[in-house]
């Protein structure tokens, strides 16, 4: 074999362990990550790369999914996720039609299933969906032939929020086998929270959560057969103690007037991730939050906008990775 | 099942020697010549003939890698999904001229899809095609610029390119499809 300088040149590896094709996928919808393989996820990264590439090009536009039309159906509001789905699908170029509960038939008392229906009628391939009732994508997926993604149902999963932070971390660190994460805040509240213990654990990460016992689901840190292991540790300082990956979360102002916390000033004092709490991690730890973030609250300003702080990142990799998963789906659907 | 091997290591290497010096003899400004590699064996053919290139000619061409994954009309219909792979141009490829590098023409539509790919990155001044197999069946009215070996072939018939860089041999040898893959 002959050996040039192109030989060695790092930009073009020909990646020999990659197949050419792969039957790994087993998903119609995706409705969580808790039923998710290592591979199917790592299948997941190597596509985001690829979506990256396109979407560093002048012309951000590859025509896969010409021809396929994705309706996005809220009924919570959002901001960047479905900015991002939509973004996602136009870079692909999908049809996108956008509908808000607040604004549709829903406000006239249309039920969820009936509302599927006329989806359906209309020919959506893909329907991306926001509830605030946990399990309602899961209901969709019965009266609902095309494919369902799930962009947050209740207290319960967010998994396109957990692919995209798996994601970002992958991208700095290669892989996640053996790194500590923390999770801190209202994890009870916090659908991110629970699709990222799936991820994280599903990819080898430890995981430790950090909050007050009020915003602890009931049963978790017990072993559970049906739910991955965590740590808990309710002190801040201890749990950040020699971490990779800190999560943060937004407290979840709307839904504290139960009498879940003394006093938001109180929890600032516990909870908020500061430069001085954050030093106890490892010096290149990674500081997330799903956003929107409440600054002065869970994460200080200075923190959030840090050097550490990848939120940005979150958002741009949001988009590679909800492409990736559009085309992944697109590839399960057979005609 | 009978496999035959139709082109050996020292038959692939001649070959791809002999189309290098085409390409230096149709391209008169080799300045403006960029080869690229369509994944995933198309990529270490554009290297190898890059290589020969600087040997036979003295200047360095850039080569790049396609991915047409995206750009693919037939999607929905796979039994297997493509595994994306990574796209990376060196330079703009505005005025270029671009010889696509791939090992079997079969259809003719990988080549469609990678000149939607390529012309989605720019302008460039001209696109040819080398392969290393012709095998006949287009689909499309598409031909090869330079070709390695003319392979009259059944649609019930396999070839397989195999490669030092993917495959650990250079060797291309055909066979009767297994019957399991013909409903692809």
């Amino acid at each position: 074999m002959r050996t040039t300088q192109q030989k060695d040149d790092p930009t073009l590896q020909i990646e020999p362990g990659v197949p050419e094709t792969t039957s790994i996928w087993q998903h119609h919808h995706i409705l969580d990550i808790d039923d998710f393989t290592q591979e199917e996820i790592e299948h997941v990264f190597h596509t985001t790369q690829a979506m990256k590439e396109v979407m560093s090009r002048p012309i951000k536009r590859v025509p896969t999914l010409r021809g396929k039309t994705l309706i996005t159906l809220f009924y919570e509001p959002s901001t960047r996720t479905r900015l991002s789905f939509e973004l996602a699908a136009k870079n692909l170029s999908a049809d996108v039609v956008s509908l808000s509960a607040s604004v549709s038939s829903v406000a006239k008392g249309e039920s969820l299933v009936d509302t599927l229906g006329t989806l359906q009628a209309l020919g959506a391939d893909i329907v991306v969906m926001r509830h605030p009732q946990s399990g309602a994508p899961y209901i969709a997926t019965k009266y609902i032939e095309a494919s369902m993604v799930n962009a947050g149902d209740g207290w319960h999963a967010h998994p396109t929020q957990a692919l995209l932070d798996l994601y970002t971390i992958h991208e700095h660190r290669g892989s996640l086998k053996g790194l500590k994460a923390v999770i801190i805040g209202d994890i009870m509240h916090s659908r991110v929270a629970r699709s990222n213990i799936w991820g994280l654990t599903t990819m080898g990460a430890e995981v430790t959560l950090c909050c007050p016992p009020t915003l602890l689901p009931a049963g978790l840190g017990r072993q559970h057969h049906h739910f991955p292991s965590v740590s808990i540790e309710p002190d801040i300082e201890l749990a950040l103690d020699g971490v990779d990956v800190v999560m943060t979360l937004r407290l979840q102002l709307e839904r504290q007037q139960s009498g879940l916390l003394p006093s938001i000033r109180e929890y600032i004092q516990l909870y908020q991730l500061t430069e001085a709490r954050l030093a106890r991690a490892k010096p290149d730890a990674l500081v997330f939050h799903p956003g929107p973030v409440n600054e002065g609250i869970e994460i200080s300003p200075a923190v959030a906008h840090g050097p550490q702080s990848v939120i940005n990142e979150q958002v741009t990799n949001g988009v590679a990775v909800r492409m990736a998963l559009l085309y992944i789906l697109a590839g399960s659907q057979k005609q | 099942m009978s496999i035959k091997v139709i082109m050996t290591q020292e038959d692939i290497r001649r070959t791809l020697a002999r189309i290098a010096h085409e390409i230096i003899e149709r391209n008169k400004v080799i300045e403006h010549l960029m080869l690229v590699g369509m994944h995933t064996r198309g990529v270490p053919l554009a290297k190898r003939l890059a290589a020969n290139i600087e040997d036979f000619a003295g200047l360095k061409i850039p080569v790049g890698a396609l991915d047409i994954s995206f750009y693919r009309d037939d999607l929905s219909s796979l039994n297997l999904q493509p595994v994306v792979k990574r796209t990376d141009i060196p330079a703009n490829i505005d005025g270029k001229s671009i010889v696509l590098v791939d090992d079997v023409l079969y259809t003719g539509r990988s080549i469609r899809a990678a000149m939607d790919a390529l012309t989605d990155l720019g302008r460039p001044q001209l696109i040819q095609l080398a392969v290393l197999i012709d095998r006949g069946h287009r689909e499309l009215p598409i031909r090869a610029d330079y070709v390695g070996k003319n392979m009259p072939s059944s649609r019930h018939e396999e070839i397989q390119v195999k490669l030092e860089e993917t495959d650990g041999i250079d060797e291309v040898a055909i066979f009767p499809m297994p019957v399991d893959k013909e409903g692809k």
